[in-house]
């Protein structure tokens, strides 16, 4: 290689920009830098919520007190909400995967508006800062991440900036909505049509949607919640005449579509790393795009079901229920696509391949017991018990927690420009993998028993159950620290490559040098083919 | 060696612009849309307080913060004209011209706003909890979206001095004026939103 162009090929990780150090990261514009700069945010904030996660199994190894009262327990399943659902899985793949990726696999340079994307990452940052301040000034929240009125606006703890940091980091979301839609409208390379696009850019683009639609909506109801403390409003206060189960309403405009915000990506991921495991062509490329685009947008109608006893018109709660149903075909189709891709494929078991299969397993799990609460009559049995802790879990930990394992195992020599030590990789997953099924699995069996969730105590006969669960949480922790620190290990030390395709992917990202340069290309691509054509 | 640095190639998509702009406006409307459905639900649930709620409010300040607002749309309509034409000085003073009604609009709004202050017609304020419930929830909602509406004009007001000192810096101009394009367009999205909250608060009897 000459001197010239080995001094143009200064990957994204190396360049000296007009900043040094630290200051050359967190106030660059370059979107892989952005995107790093979320993972490694969201890897402290995931930690701590999984550190609270495992306290409150601790505390329900054994009925009555055994490390935490009552107090602390709301305090700790608030906090891990919140910083789960807010910090993590919204933001999730799109802040980290999408960032990096989405520019690569449509051929750009970058992302629409490069400095806004900087600029959701900072907002993203004050946020959380604003969240932790409740934290550590005038007593944790314990509303529950709901913030249910009127309890949220009654109760001693410091709520207020728990409910502003989460309108902060609703904006984060927004901006990187915005970017996300512009970008794949107009940045996409010359001859990339929307149904050559590979998945996962579309469900970047269906999910960014969602964002942009639905996130305004928990805005506002967040900022009336704040003025509601504040100066006592009204709206949703029923002392002043207001209707606390409007704030329910307005909450799961939001929050269910936001689930949509959560698994969507996932799905796109898992849609990448299939065909290029089973080196074959994704079965029914154009039903997993407009199933995408069903999800994104019947999600939008079927908030009423978590609702089902708060009190709505009968003919609401069949409407709610059925499109309830509607909603899990799309989601079907995929599992049925997910499947026959692999049917027949020449299989190549490596980590992330062992990722996403058991994304599937748990995502079908956590899909038709889903169908379980969506059914009125079993909802009302099961409802706010452990069954539905641990069909959300299966879902929002198993669906998106798994396929981000999935992506970062995938992605992870292109992102770095080394490989994850694979030994380590495996075992990791296949102790996290029993932990998760040892964890969960066990509190399905305690729900259709009646043991309702948000307690720190509980009846005797629940005991069994919990103790295997409680023993699940610490097997799981212990798998996600040898994942962890694997990664992080090689990151640093991992045996280099500059290989631009270990996988033999044929998606855009498998194109360019490893690891990316500044601009990624020297010349956009000009793309003819689909973007799974294997032999 | 041009790789070694931030990225040096300028990226300029006018188009993609104002698609962002639009996209942000679909939020500012969902925002707003929840607003108006709470409208809709206390009003549906107190037919009688809202509309005694409305004879409180002064329909001439309404009527008065209208007209300027539509003048102003109209004003920032003509800068962008301006600007396309090369007619810099134009610009400024029409824009100049919309920031001047930006700020009546908010002083006459501080007018009304005190007024019922003092008299302890605002949130928690003691002659407003005196009264009924769909009362308190008339005012509760009046304050909050002409509030959450007010603190809009204030960022658009933000945003007017910042295009100002751009287009006198040259860096805004014939060829290039997406900026004030993008604040034109936000501004006619404030003035629309308030088309709809002066006459379900002022006219509606």
């Amino acid at each position: 290689m000459s001197e010239t162009t080995s001094s143009k090929h200064v990957s994204f990780l190396q360049y000296k920009g007009k900043y040094k150090g630290i200051l050359g990261w967190i106030l660059s514009t370059d979107h892989k830098r952005v995107g790093l700069l979320y993972l490694y945010t969201m890897l402290v904030f995931f930690s701590l919520a999984a550190i609270l996660g495992l306290l409150m199994k601790l505390q329900l190894i054994a009925p009555g007190y055994t490390i935490m009262g009552p107090q602390t327990y709301n305090a700790m399943f608030t906090v891990h909400g919140i910083i789960m659902i807010f910090i993590i899985v919204v933001p999730g793949l799109p802040a980290v995967f999408g960032n990096f990726f989405l520019p690569i696999m449509i051929g750009a340079k970058d992302v629409a508006f490069p400095r806004l994307n900087l600029a959701s990452w900072w907002i993203y940052v004050i946020g959380i800062l604003v969240v932790l301040t409740s934290q550590f000034v005038g007593g944790w929240p314990d509303t529950g991440w709901t913030f249910y009125a009127p309890y949220s606006f009654q109760t001693p703890a410091n709520v207020l900036p728990a409910l502003f940091g989460a309108f902060i980091l609703g904006f984060s979301s927004i901006l990187t909505g915005i970017n996300f839609v512009v970008t794949v409208h107009r940045m996409r390379a010359p001859g990339m049509s929307w149904f050559k696009m590979p998945l996962f850019p579309w469900t970047l683009y269906a999910t960014a949607w969602v964002q942009i639609l639905a996130t305004p909506v928990i805005g506002i109801t967040l900022l009336l919640t704040v003025m509601e403390r504040v100066l006592g409003v009204g709206v949703f206060d029923p002392a002043l005449g207001g209707d606390p189960i409007l704030y329910q309403h307005l909450f799961w405009i939001y929050s269910h579509p936001a689930v949509y915000i959560m698994i969507l990506p996932g799905m796109g991921a898992i849609s990448e790393i299939l065909p290029v495991f089973s080196q074959k062509r994704i079965y029914g490329y154009k039903a997993i795009v407009l199933s995408s685009l069903a999800i994104a947008f019947v999600g939008y109608f079927v908030w009423g079901h978590h609702m089902f006893t708060s009190g709505m018109s009968g003919r609401a709660l069949y409407a709610f229920s059925f499109l309830t149903f509607i909603v899990a075909i799309p989601s079907a189709i995929k599992v049925f696509n997910w499947v026959s891709t692999m049917y027949k494929g020449s299989l190549n078991l490596q980590t992330p391949f062992y990722w996403a299969t058991s994304f599937i397993f748990v995502f079908m799990i956590g899909g038709l017991t889903g169908l379980v609460l969506g059914s009125l009559a079993t909802n009302v049995h099961v409802h706010d018990t452990h069954f539905v802790v641990a069909h959300f879990h299966f879902i929002v930990f198993g669906g998106t927690g798994f396929s981000f394992m999935a992506a970062l195992h995938y992605w992870f020599p292109k992102m770095f420009g080394r490989m994850y030590d694979a030994n380590w990789a495996n075992t990791g997953w296949a102790v996290f993998f029993s932990g998760f099924l040892t964890l969960y699995l066990p509190m399905f069996y305690l729900g259709i028993q009646g043991m309702p969730r948000r307690y720190y105590d509980y009846l005797p006969e629940f005991h069994g159950g919990n103790i295997i669960s409680s023993l699940g949480a610490i097997l799981m922790i212990a798998g996600a620290m040898i994942i962890i620190v694997n990664l992080v290990r090689s990151s640093r030390h991992g045996q280099k490559t500059s290989d631009k395709n270990p996988w033999g992917g044929r998606t855009l990202e498998w194109e360019t040098d490893t690891p990316p340069t500044l601009e990624n290309w020297d010349e956009i691509p000009n793309v003819t083919e689909e973007p799974y054509e294997y032999k | 060696m041009e790789k070694n640095s931030e990225p040096t190639h300028v990226h300029r998509d006018d188009e993609g612009d104002k698609m962002g702009m639009w996209l942000f406006i679909f939020t500012e409307l969902l925002l707003f849309g929840m607003l108006f459905l709470m409208y809709a639900v206390y009003r549906y649930r107190n037919p009688e307080a809202f509309y005694l709620g409305g004879k409180e409010l002064d329909v001439f300040i309404g009527t008065l913060n209208t007209v300027i607002l539509l003048i102003s749309s109209a004003t920032v309509a003509m800068s962008i004209s301006a600007i396309q034409k090369g007619r810099k000085k134009q610009a400024l003073l029409f824009l100049g011209t919309t920031l001047t009604l930006a700020l009546v609009f908010l002083v006459n709004k501080y007018l009304e706003w005190g007024a019922k202050i003092e008299y302890g017609f605002y949130p928690g304020g003691e002659a407003l909890l005196e009264l009924g419930h769909g009362t308190i929830l008339f005012f509760g909602l009046y304050y909050v979206m002409s509030g959450i509406h007010a603190l809009h004009i204030i960022i658009g007001m933000a945003l007017f001095i910042y295009v100002f000192q751009q287009i006198r810096k040259e860096k805004v101009h014939q060829t290039d004026y997406v900026w004030l394009e993008n604040t034109g367009l936000y501004w006619h999205l404030v003035d629309l939103i308030w088309i709809f909250l002066f006459p379900l608060f002022y006219l509606i009897h």
